[in-house]
């Protein structure tokens, strides 16, 4: 499943990294905690925090991670934009919390047996 | 001359901070346990400071003046500033960017400021626990700008700390030293982190009880007692720290 099916399927809003549309998801992972975030996600991870600082971005880059999905209408803060543009790897927003947005994740993958 | 600093410790303000860190207690405790600097950093709120940066004065104690800030990411980070004006304007920052939570004393505790008599002057209404809407960046900008010291409080833990939190210390961030707690290391955590070798390392007791005041402590080479010297202090690499 690409960053784009996601996308569709979820209703999410492409808020930067336009040129990550097309990375494989390979699985999901839930937390505000980056340090936990890096010892624990796995590469192709589409990753649902509510944290907005640039350091998210380093760590998606560092693990390799498909996308980054921001929830509750938070705004991602400039300078963390730019890097999303810079790796292409595209930062997506929700209005909805974590808890529903990780549900419906969830069931997305595991319908289509990625997880 | 070398100075033992403890510069992370509550008072009764703090809602987790004991009834009994008074004014009056915390100088007194801070005079018997041998320390010559303290920090008094409440959470998200400073005013309980002032009360007591004038006690030491009268006791020889040198206080400065100051908070221990939640971050937006939940990071928390001391701060310090160097004059009377100073801090009303960081405290003037802290209520602009406070949620409006009320406090429930009987679940959190109660936050309550107190005169030097032990009296109640001021109760806060707001959760003061709660995280601020400002991103570290922000609050560190507002710290340095306001010319106060800027010091993310016990990293090594694992939670509410900027390594926690932000996974990596922002390589943008001034920081004019990098708090431990007193159940870590400079060495475990630089062994840890290697990339943090190159910042100074402070240790503190994060007292909210009378008896942890200065349970740890860090010795500052200091020409003379004044903010300035401190900071540099701070900022001049390593220094050795030592438990009482």
């Amino acid at each position: 499943m690409k960053v784009q099916d996601l996308i569709t399927r979820l209703g999410l809003t492409v808020h930067s990294g336009k040129e990550g549309l097309e990375r494989e998801v390979t699985g999901g992972y839930t937390s505000d905690l980056l340090s936990d975030v890096m010892g624990h996600a796995k590469e192709g991870d589409a990753w649902v925090t509510l944290q907005t600082h640039k350091n998210i971005m380093a760590i998606a880059s560092l693990k390799d991670l498909a996308a980054i999905i921001v929830v509750k209408g938070h705004v991602p803060e400039e300078d963390t934009t730019a890097e999303s543009e810079k790796e292409g790897i595209p930062i997506l927003t929700t209005r909805e919390e974590t808890f529903e947005i990780t549900g419906r994740l969830y069931e997305l993958l595991k319908s289509e047996q990625i997880v | 001359m070398r100075a033992r600093a403890d510069l992370h410790i509550h008072t009764v303000l703090s809602p987790c901070g004991d009834l009994d860190m008074s004014p009056r207690n915390i100088v007194r405790a801070a005079r018997e346990k041998g320390l010559d600097i303290i920090g008094i950093a409440d959470h998200n709120c400073t005013r309980q400071a002032g009360v007591i940066q004038e006690l030491g004065r009268e006791n020889g104690l040198f206080v400065l003046a100051g908070a221990e800030v939640t971050t937006a990411e939940e990071a928390h980070c001391l701060a310090f500033f160097p004059t009377g004006e100073a801090l009303e304007r960081f405290q003037a920052f802290l209520d602009q960017h406070l949620p409006p939570i009320p406090n429930n004393p009987d679940k959190f505790g109660y936050q309550v400021a107190v005169n030097a008599e032990e009296e109640i002057v001021h109760e806060e209404p707001y959760l003061l626990i709660s995280a601020l809407d400002a991103s570290i960046e922000t609050v560190e900008q507002t710290v340095h700008g306001l010319g106060g010291i800027f010091i993310p409080a016990h990293i090594d833990k694992p939670a509410y700390s900027i390594l926690s939190q932000l996974g990596f210390v922002p390589p943008d961030l001034t920081c004019d030293a990098l708090e431990i707690s007193p159940r870590s290391s400079r060495e475990r955590i630089t062994a840890e982190h290697p990339y943090l070798a190159t910042y100074a390392f402070t240790t503190a007791s994060d007292a909210h009880y009378v008896e942890d005041i200065g349970k740890v402590y860090t010795e500052l080479l200091l020409p003379d007692f004044s903010f300035e010297a401190i900071r540099q202090a701070l900022r001049q690499g390593i220094p050795s720290t030592s438990k009482i």
